[in-house]
Order: structure tokens, then C-alpha cells, then sequence
């Protein structure tokens, strides 16, 4: 095995979940407030995406580039309400089945209506971050042939984790001191004593709608902004449903910590050379699946916690 | 042509009428309540409430109680049942199909059956929770503070979830999560469920200190009828959905079937011991 090069790739994988963190969230956010799990999320931001690159497009609006994602994100916040508004709230009362079927018809749909609107071309979507120079670091504890080994890391990448962790801070800090946020996590706990104290749900459920539109998409731009965007970008969600079930349903934390995780194990699965087992050509088929190794963790972790690792305990007291 | 002028009419007009204060804030007229379409629960019940009483609705498992709540709530919307025939008033505003947030709006908060606390949420959360249709800030937190004097076991409790209080402390919780939406009616429904009974003596006698201080109307459902008339002005008794008793709590404690068969006494006024009774005596109802 190529051990000098396990850092590296575990650094990587980690930070590359930063992005997915964020589309995780907005999976959890509409679960927790509506027990409903989202499978358009990823055509949501597709969406959102596709609008900030016209924004900011010469084809399109050619704003500059912060006004372009304020106006994207503001599109994928009122598609987000739109889609509670229109569609959920209609069926209201209905099995959960039919509305969770809903979300997988609206992902069709949605991505239907991008390919119609902008076409299926590659587009090249903005930097954002300085492409440029990438960080380099010296690793304390690992030498490479009595040299310091050197740890390098991509701008965007370091900074698209940095931006999505302040996202994570900023939702947690809205719910935690604002007077919405404190409905939305009454509402997330119990549907009818909410409405007794006099919340209107119907409120929350758009908000937590247009919310997870707006986290989604700045987990959008950022993944675009480092690989480029077309209609493929949805896919990113396979990455997201496992880290949300590993997390627990209903917990951010777990959220963010699945995301981290299913990350680092695509990191590690894409590690060259980790021949030391089970031989060249094992090693070969295990590089290129990291697609599926989440799945496989998942499974696991499943079989062992049914409530992901951080799911919420009921508590029970008669 | 000259229209009737019925008394109805009439009172409706007089302003010593509307400034009366035996003139009703809710007032129920005669309802039916379904559910699924096809259960009935409610059949014609008639009752009021007049600003700062406290009115008791006794009765035992089954007999529509907590239905009769949940339909001036709205909470009926949410179980598939409905006001089929009648209407509820407050302040003349008719309540029947209003959604249940709107109604706890209008300043009628319920109080759930087996408290209800948002459980992962702490205490302190809990209570503010209910000020969430309030905005005045100043007086939040002086209705925090109230609560706070009227338990004072709860300051100590404020950063602990919910979820693993004792029971009295939850049932304290909640009444002080109703009392933070300062509601002009509060609806209580079994506030003495799986209580110990020192503890329902507590919470009963805070209901009576909030109905005196903070001249809030409350309505209370319960069972244990020995607790609730010494709280009450005014009582129900309910049975299979409908109310076939009904006056002054003085007078409904004088009442002889009460006293037999809700409170545990002869005429005479001694405890009597129920191996005593027959059993199909004891089965006795007001309506056959």
C-alpha cells in the first residue's frame, strides 16, 4: 500500500464533504419539520445552480458574481416554497408513502424542466476561489525517504469546506436563538402541541422548504464551482442520503458528521495502490467504487444502530 | 314593516347588556360532534363560560370531555372529526372549523391531555414556546418571571430537557407554557392524569391562585371530581356525550348522586367502602 499517500487522500475525501454536508442538511431539515424525505433535493439545486450561472453567465443576465449568487439562491428559495405550497401542501393528510412518491415525481420533473430551460451543454461555471497556488503543508509525523512529507491541498477545496461549515454554524445559530428557529424545532417535535401553542405549521413547513432550497444550492455552487456544472450535478445526492441515514434522520450533527465521514471513505477507497491485500486487481475494483463503499458503511452502521449514529432517542416517561 | 324586536335582539343592543359581566366569552350552542363521518360523540351539548370563572366538566371515561375541549381548540380538525350541527362562540366569534392555531391566537389556549412538553426541547424553551404568537418582548419576560413565581420549582430546571422531568414537573411546565401566551381561557384537559395525589392538590390550587391573580377564565376536564369542584365556580357533569348535570360547584357537591358516585359518600356524609355496593348498583346512570 501506498501509505505515504494516505493523509493526503483522507484530507481530501474529508473536506470534500463539506459541500455535502450542506445538501444533507436540507434533507434533514424538511425530514425533521414534515417527516417527509426529499428526493428532489438534488434537482432543487441543480436548479438553483443553473439559475446563479445565468445570473452571472454572458449568455444570461452577466451580473457580477455575488450578485448572481444572492439571485440564485433567492430563485432556489422561492422554488422551495413553491414546491411546499404547490404540491405537499395539497396532500396534506394523505399516507406519507404517496407524498414521499411526490418528491421522487417532482425530481423527474425538475430535472426535466432544467434541461428544457438550459439545455444539456457543459457549462463552465465561475471560480469562485483562487485556483492557482494550492496550499502546501508539511506533515509533522510523516517522512517520505527522510523528507517532510508535504500535504497539498486546493484552495477551493480548503475554502468550500470553510464555507460550508460556516453554513453549518449559521443554521445551528438560527435555531438556536431566533424565535423561528425555536418554532421550527417545536414543530419538528410534535405537529399538534405546536398548533396548540399557536404556531402555524404550514409557515414552518414552507420555511424549512425554502431553506433546504438555499443550503442545498450553496452546497451546489460550491461543488461547481470546483468541477464544473451540468445536468450530472443531481448525482451528488447519492452521496447525501447515505450520510443523512448514517447521521439519523433527524439530527444535524449526525448530518454533518455522516457527511465527514462517507467523505474521508471516498477518500480512502480512491487511495492508489492499496494493493496489500488482496492484490493489484482487487485493489483496482475497490478504487472504483466509491460510489457504492458508502452503502456498504451504511448498511453496516444500519444493521448495528437502526437509528443512524446519531439518531434521536424517544424519551419515554409515563 | 316592523321587525320583532326578540330579547335577543334586544340585549345584543343595550350597552348594560354587552358591559354585563354575567354575559358569556364562550359559549357552546347545542353541538354534535362526529368523527370518520360515521362516530358520534357529541349529542347537543350546551354549556358557557363567563370571564373569570373557572367551569369544571366531569365525567367519566368516554363521555365526550376531552372531545368537548378539543372542539372549542380546533384540535378536532386535526383527528377527522367535526362540528356537525351547533356552533361555538367566543366573544362572538365563531370557533367551529377555525384552525387550532388560529383559535389559541384569539387567546384560548388548551393545556393536552398528558402534557405534551416539546421533549427535546429544555424547559425554559418550552415556555417560551408559548409566547411564540406574543411579540412584546418586555412583557415575555415578565410573563416569564410569573411563571417562574407561580412554580417556583421550575428556575431550577430551566436548562434540563424536558423530556426527563418528573411528571408534576412536566404538568407544571405545561400549564406555564399555556400561561405564557397570556391567554384570556385556558382549557385544561386532565391536568391531574398519573399525578400523586399531593401533587394534584398543588396544581389545583395554582389553577384557582392563576384564576384570582391573573383573572384568566379557565375551563378543566376532569375525572377526580373531589379536586375539581373545590377549584370550580361552576360545573358539568357529562355522560355519554351528553351533559345531563349541571350548577354551581356548591351545589353539584351537595348533590346527592355526585356524592355517591363521584365523591365516595352516603347521604349522610361518610366515606362508604364500595365492597358494600352491589355491582350492578353501582352501574347506575343518568341516562339509560
Amino acid at each position: 500500500m501506498n501509505w505515504q499517500l494516505l493523509p493526503q487522500f483522507a484530507i481530501t475525501g474529508f473536506l470534500n464533504g463539506g459541500p455535502i454536508a450542506l445538501i444533507a442538511l436540507g434533507i434533514v431539515l424538511i425530514f425533521k419539520s414534515s417527516e417527509i424525505f426529499n428526493f428532489s433535493q438534488g434537482q432543487m439545486l441543480l436548479i438553483g445552480t443553473l439559475s446563479t450561472w445565468w445570473f452571472w453567465a454572458e449568455e444570461g443576465l452577466g451580473l457580477p458574481l455575488w450578485a448572481a449568487i444572492i439571485l440564485g439562491l433567492t430563485v432556489s428559495a422561492i422554488l422551495g416554497l413553491l414546491i411546499e405550497r404547490l404540491t405537499l401542501r395539497p396532500m396534506t393528510g394523505q399516507p406519507l408513502l404517496s407524498i414521499i412518491l411526490m418528491t421522487l415525481a417532482l425530481s423527474q420533473f425538475l430535472q426535466g424542466m432544467a434541461i428544457l430551460t438550459f439545455g444539456t451543454t457543459q457549462r463552465n461555471f465561475p471560480a469562485i476561489f483562487e485556483v492557482t497556488s494550492p496550499y502546501k503543508i508539511s506533515l509533522p509525523f510523516f517522512t517520505y525517504n527522510n523528507n517532510p512529507m508535504m500535504l497539498i491541498l486546493k484552495q477551493n477545496l480548503v475554502w468550500s469546506f470553510g464555507v460550508a461549515m460556516l453554513c453549518v454554524i449559521l443554521l445551528w445559530a438560527f435555531f438556536q436563538y431566533t424565535r423561528t428557529g425555536l418554532s421550527m424545532r417545536a414543530t419538528a417535535e410534535d405537529h399538534e402541541t405546536a398548533q396548540s401553542v399557536g404556531i402555524r405549521i404550514n409557515h414552518i413547513f414552507g420555511i424549512s422548504w425554502a431553506l433546504a432550497g438555499i443550503i442545498g444550492t450553496v452546497g451546489g455552487i460550491l461543488i461547481a464551482t470546483a468541477s464544473g456544472l451540468d445536468l450530472s450535478l443531481p448525482i451528488v445526492v447519492l452521496a447525501a442520503f447515505p450520510a443523512v441515514l448514517l447521521g439519523g434522520l433527524e439530527s444535524i450533527p449526525g448530518a454533518v458528521i455522516g457527511s465527514l465521514l462517507i467523505g474521508l471513505t471516498q477518500g480512502l477507497v480512491a487511495l492508489p495502490n492499496n494493493d496489500f491485500i488482496l492484490g493489484a486487481e482487487a485493489a483496482q475494483v475497490i478504487r472504483s467504487s466509491s460510489e457504492i463503499i458508502p452503502y456498504i458503511i451504511l448498511l453496516i452502521v444500519l444493521v448495528i444502530r437502526p437509528d443512524g449514529l446519531f439518531g434521536q432517542k424517544r424519551i419515554e416517561r409515563i | 314593516m316592523i321587525f320583532p324586536l326578540t330579547p335577543t335582539l334586544l340585549s345584543s343592543f343595550s350597552p348594560l347588556a354587552l358591559s354585563s359581566s354575567s354575559l358569556p366569552m364562550l359559549k357552546i350552542n347545542n353541538i354534535e360532534v362526529i368523527y370518520s363521518d360515521v362516530i358520534l360523540v357529541l349529542r347537543g351539548i350546551s354549556l358557557s363560560v363567563e370571564q373569570g370563572q373557572v367551569v369544571s366538566l366531569l365525567g367519566a371515561n368516554g363521555a365526550g370531555k376531552s372531545t368537548t375541549l378539543k372542539a372549542i381548540s380546533g384540535l378536532l380538525l386535526r383527528e377527522d372529526g367535526a362540528v356537525t350541527r351547533g356552533n361555538i362562540e367566543f366573544d362572538g366569534q365563531r370557533l367551529d372549523r377555525m384552525a387550532p392555531e388560529e383559535v389559541t391566537r384569539l387567546g384560548i389556549v388548551q393545556v393536552l391531555e398528558g402534557r405534551r412538553l416539546f421533549q427535546h426541547l429544555t424547559t425554559e424553551e418550552n415556555l417560551l414556546t408559548g409566547a411564540l404568537i406574543r411579540s412584546d418582548r418586555a412583557g415575555i419576560k415578565q410573563s416569564l418571571e410569573q411563571v417562574y413565581e407561580y412554580f417556583p420549582a421550575l428556575p431550577a430546571l430551566r436548562n434540563k430537557t424536558a423530556g426527563y422531568l418528573s411528571g408534576g414537573e412536566q404538568q407544571m411546565v405545561a400549564i406555564g407554557r399555556a400561561l405564557m401566551a397570556k391567554p384570556r381561557l385556558m382549557l385544561l384537559d386532565e391536568p391531574s392524569l398519573g399525578l400523586a395525589p399531593l401533587l394534584v392538590r398543588d396544581i389545583f390550587d395554582i389553577i384557582h391562585r392563576i384564576n384570582k391573580e391573573s383573572g384568566v377564565s379557565i375551563m378543566v376536564v376532569e375525572q377526580n371530581a373531589n379536586v375539581a369542584l373545590r377549584a370550580a365556580d361552576y360545573a358539568y357533569v357529562m355522560e355519554n356525550g351528553r351533559i345531563v348535570l349541571d350548577g354551581t360547584a356548591a351545589q353539584l357537591a351537595d348533590n346527592a348522586d355526585i356524592k355517591e358516585f363521584y365523591l365516595g359518600l352516603t347521604a349522610v356524609g361518610e366515606r362508604k367502602s364500595y365492597r358494600n355496593v352491589k355491582h350492578y348498583k353501582r352501574r347506575k346512570r343518568w341516562l339509560g
